[in-house]
């Protein structure tokens, strides 16, 4: 090979194209400001913006005899918030997100577990398709699956009838608050509903945790005298508990701002999300709607701010 | 790959799969009812089975426009997910600049908040403007929540791809465009292509932001929506919901595939 | 001789961190040049410069006498190769190589054929439709070579270029990469932690520490008469002297190195130094003794077959005022 050649600089290129190279080669900041901007803009304007008009919404009021709004700022609507009857609700919809979000966790967990330590090779991509699939598929086509399995004339209560165990669902739904006319018009039907649409959500991310530890963590402990169940409590539970969080924001924040499961699996009791849905609907009350949304907007920052602060995000 | 050597306890291999279970049992249910000769209740088991149903289906015009509607939304709202969330990966992944975290969470937010909250506030932000519902309306709000899916799977390749390939472009002679067409896109493609398929998936199927920005329009969520709080013709809507299963199931496993074999690929870089 | 590569007063500081500051560097065009230092002291943001990567601060960089500044890496006649060697995953061993004539615009038919050319330069002829993922690391460090030689550069940069192969490969490499910088006569410079591979391989070396140059000169220069006590420290094992000693025994109070190897264990006697042995090391040819001398630990090196001291015991030593390199810091 001859390796003369005659210049160690090129000569420049030329040409929109060329110049256009060389600039963002000499002004990084530059290139990374012309990424930046579409998204940036586009969020910044059509989501913060929205979020911001629904905020300011939330200090305007509803003139209660002509049913408009009345666009100067009040803190009246969040007085109306606090109403004992929309407490109620509120209370109601954070304990059906915490206890669905427990449920979540307690359900994942085993299948995290095992899909991350023991299952290998095509058990793993079965698995791992086995928790997308239903993670993906239609959110309404899922809460209609439910809708079909608890109704009264559905393929539960034909179960239970076929073990002999219609008196337990019966005593079940003879119960106060969990109770009901059937299980799809009851709390206790909600909440299954709840769980197992969002579960797939809680799994995911625990597996990713689980599948960090480091498998010598473990043998180590129990090199050093641990029992399975002190691993699992000192070693694993802790390792695996920023990705149970980073799942439970899913969990929490799907729930809360769920309008349609309650509807079409539940009680006659609004949840938050049916609230805003019927005050900017039929009723009109655009301001009420925007000051019930400010709940969520509130409880989930708080959740946020806690599992950053726990490192969940590397989780995600 | 981590495993124990011992194989799994009994307990948890049946904690795992009564776990799967109850995640397959309700979408496999679908599928019989559809083909179920019961008209007018949810009645276990099916009288009978007749293939009736999607035929009348078939012949509907109302699950046609929704379908159609649907498509329509979730194409448009793929292609701008795609470029915006594929911009923003680009850029916190290549630099470390001041805000990068906000930008993570900007792009996180429309999904970690409800979506309820992010409906209603697109919904005020048009009161507020005086913008009439319209297709746009809804692709606005899908493509919105939409980037955070593209941005992930972007992001998750632009770390594998190392930073070092397009340092090794440039300094054989490639100029910026030329890199970005040898190099970056044909390492991040398959990616990209998976990021959009979710993300199609995802329009196609949002129902809860879809009900405040779609004003009288149906896409075929919204029709279900109706079907299933007053119900016309149950059967119709049970084939409907075992088609919907069927064609989201097609991207999810395409996204699946592509981003497995593009991990292979672009992990064997070192 | 030409000046290859020409460094005036170069800094490149990263907001508060000076990781290139001030720096004076001629590089001669042919020549296989080093840049030593341990991590963090500049040597590969250096390179980097060189390259393209990184633009400098302030000062002035030319390459064969034009300034480079502003000169992206795509136009610079510099080829790279890299730690890691950042092979294209998507791209066959034939694409990889051939991808600098594919973006200069050269026919296929022909960057096949210089693709070939230089697979079999660097010993992998046929490897052609291999993927990188399908080579060894010490294939894959030949790829990146001949991907880097194929566009014929006016200097080649290799940014650590064995630090990832084990030892054997590494000393065959060592040999192999000399052997074809003096048959082409390509300028190389290249990026080093180990002191070992920069004396066996390095016309000449610079020393880099803190972001500064310590000392530029041939491998035996540097050995032999380090100027600082980094340099003295950082290459090679000598022993660092300090002034107090140096002044005791040889009257200038100056710091100074002692190679271990100019040592030498003698008879209790006018001159000599006594000694404790704290150590002791086999090393196969020769043994390495670890001495207390008046409070200051000093290596001596014994030729293999001579009796060894057992440790703790007192000896005596001495060595010639000349192999005493007396060193530019004052005490």
């Amino acid at each position: 090979m001859s390796l003369a050649q005659s210049s160690a600089i090129l000569p420049e290129r030329g040409g929109v194209r060329g110049s256009l190279s060389d600039t963002v080669w000499r002004k990084p900041t530059l290139l990374l400001l012309l990424m930046l901007a579409p998204p940036v803009l586009w969020l910044g304007i059509v989501y913060l913006g929205s979020l911001f008009a629904l905020l300011l919404q939330s200090f305007f009021s509803i003139d209660e005899f002509s049913g408009l709004i009345n666009r100067e700022f009040t803190f009246k609507t969040y007085g109306e918030l606090l109403r004992p009857s929309n407490i109620d609700i509120i209370v109601r919809t954070v304990s059906m997100a915490a206890m669905v979000t427990l449920a979540a966790a307690v359900v994942a967990f085993p299948i995290a577990y095992f899909a991350a330590r023991y299952a290998r090779g095509k058990w793993k991509a079965l698995f791992y398709l086995g928790v997308m699939l239903p993670l993906w598929s239609s959110y309404l086509v899922k809460v209609y699956a439910w809708k079909l399995i608890l109704a009264k004339e559905g393929i539960l209560t034909w179960l239970f009838a076929k073990l002999h165990l219609t008196w337990l669902i019966e005593a079940w739904l003879s119960l106060p608050i969990v109770g009901g006319n059937s299980l799809s018009v009851s709390f206790t039907g909600t909440f299954v509903v709840f769980v197992y649409v969002w579960l797939p959500f809680m799994i995911l991310p625990v597996q990713a945790a689980l599948e960090r530890v480091p498998q010598n963590l473990v043998e180590a402990s129990s090199d050093l005298g641990a029992t399975p169940a002190q691993t699992f409590r000192n070693v694993l539970f802790p390792l695996a508990l920023p990705g149970i969080v980073a799942g439970s924001i899913f969990t929490f924040s799907l729930t809360l701002g769920d309008y349609i499961i309650p509807q079409i699996v539940g009680t006659s009791h609004l949840f938050i999300g049916q609230a805003v849905y019927a005050h900017q609907g039929t009723a009109g009350n655009i301001p009420l709607a925007a000051a019930f949304t400010v709940v969520p907007i509130v409880v989930m920052g708080f959740y946020l701010w806690g599992a950053k602060r726990m490192g969940a995000f590397n989780a995600l | 790959m981590r495993s124990d050597r011992s194989s799994a306890p009994l307990g948890l291999k049946i904690a795992a799969a009564a776990g799967l279970a109850f995640l397959h049992l309700p979408l496999l249910l679908i599928f019989v009812y559809a083909f179920t000769t019961e008209e007018r209740s949810y009645q276990w088991p099916p009288p009978g089975l007749t293939l009736q149903w999607f035929a009348v289906t078939w012949n509907r015009p109302d699950v046609w426009q929704a379908l159609g509607l649907s498509l329509k939304v979730a194409a448009i709202s793929t292609v701008i997910a795609m470029i915006l969330g594929t911009l923003c990966a680009a850029a916190v992944s290549r630099t470390k600049f001041f805000g990068r975290e906000t930008i993570s969470l900007l792009v996180i937010l429309p999904i970690a908040l409800p979506g309820i909250i992010t409906g209603i506030a697109l919904r005020s932000a048009f009161n507020l403007a005086d913008i009439p519902f319209s297709t746009w309306t809804i692709i606005l709000g899908h493509a919105t929540f939409c980037v955070v899916v593209v941005y992930n799977n972007a992001v998750a390749r632009f770390r594998r791809v190392s930073g070092s390939l397009v340092e090794a472009s440039m300094d054989l002679g490639a100029d910026g465009f030329q890199t970005f067409r040898h190099v970056i896109l044909p390492n991040i493609g398959t990616a990209l292509v998976a990021g959009g398929m979710l993300a199609f998936a995802l329009s196609f199927d949002e129902v809860i932001v879809t009900t405040f920005t779609a004003g009288q329009q149906q896409t075929l969520p919204i029709w279900m929506l109706e079907e299933l709080v007053r119900p016309r013709q149950r059967p119709v809507t049970n084939v409907v919901a075992m088609v919907v299963v069927l064609v989201t199931l097609l991207p999810i496993l395409a996204a699946y595939y592509l981003t497995r074999d593009g991990d292979q690929i672009a992990g064997s870089g070192k | 001789m030409t000046t290859a590569v020409a460094f005036e007063k170069i800094s490149r500081h990263f907001g508060t961190v000076k990781a290139v500051d001030a720096v004076d560097l001629d590089i001669r065009e042919g020549e296989f040049f080093a840049m030593l230092g341990p991590s963090g002291s500049g040597k590969t943001t250096c390179l980097r410069l060189i390259a393209g990567f990184e633009r400098p601060t302030a000062g002035r960089l030319s390459i064969f006498g034009e300034r480079a500044e502003d000169v992206p890496p795509y136009r610079r006649n510099v080829n790279t190769v890299f730690q890691d060697y950042a092979l294209f995953p998507h791209l066959n061993v034939t694409d990889n190589v051939a991808y600098g004539l594919m973006v200069k615009g050269v026919a296929k038919e022909e960057r096949r054929r210089a693709a070939d050319a230089a697979l079999e330069l660097v010993k992998l002829p046929g490897y052609g439709a291999r993927r990188p993922g399908q080579l060894s690391g010490g294939q894959r460090q030949r790829v990146a070579l001949a991907r880097a030689l194929v566009n014929r550069p006016k200097v080649l940069l290799l940014d650590e270029p064995l630090g990832a192969l084990d030892l054997k490969l590494r000393e065959n490499m060592q040999e192999e990469l000399k052997a074809l910088q003096k048959s082409l006569g390509i300028t190389f410079v290249f990026v080093t932690h180990d002191q070992g591979e920069a004396l066996s391989m390095a016309d000449r070396i610079a020393v880099f520490d803190h972001g500064k140059v310590k000392q530029v000169g041939t491998p035996e220069e540097i050995y032999k008469t380090p100027n600082s006590r980094f340099v003295a420290d950082f290459v090679g094992s000598s022993n660092v002297l300090p002034p107090d000693f140096v002044e005791r025994h040889v009257g200038e109070k100056r710091w100074a190195s002692l190679r271990p190897e100019s040592v030498r264990l003698v008879a209790e006697g006018p001159g000599a130094i006594a000694a404790t042995v704290i150590s002791s090391a086999y090393l196969g040819g020769t043994t390495r003794l670890g001495l207390d001398v008046e409070g200051h630990r000093i290596n001596a090196v014994l030729p293999a077959g001579e009796p060894c001291p057992a440790d703790g015991k007192p000896v005596h030593i001495s060595f010639a005022r000349d192999d005493l390199h007396l060193m530019d810091e004052a005490g």
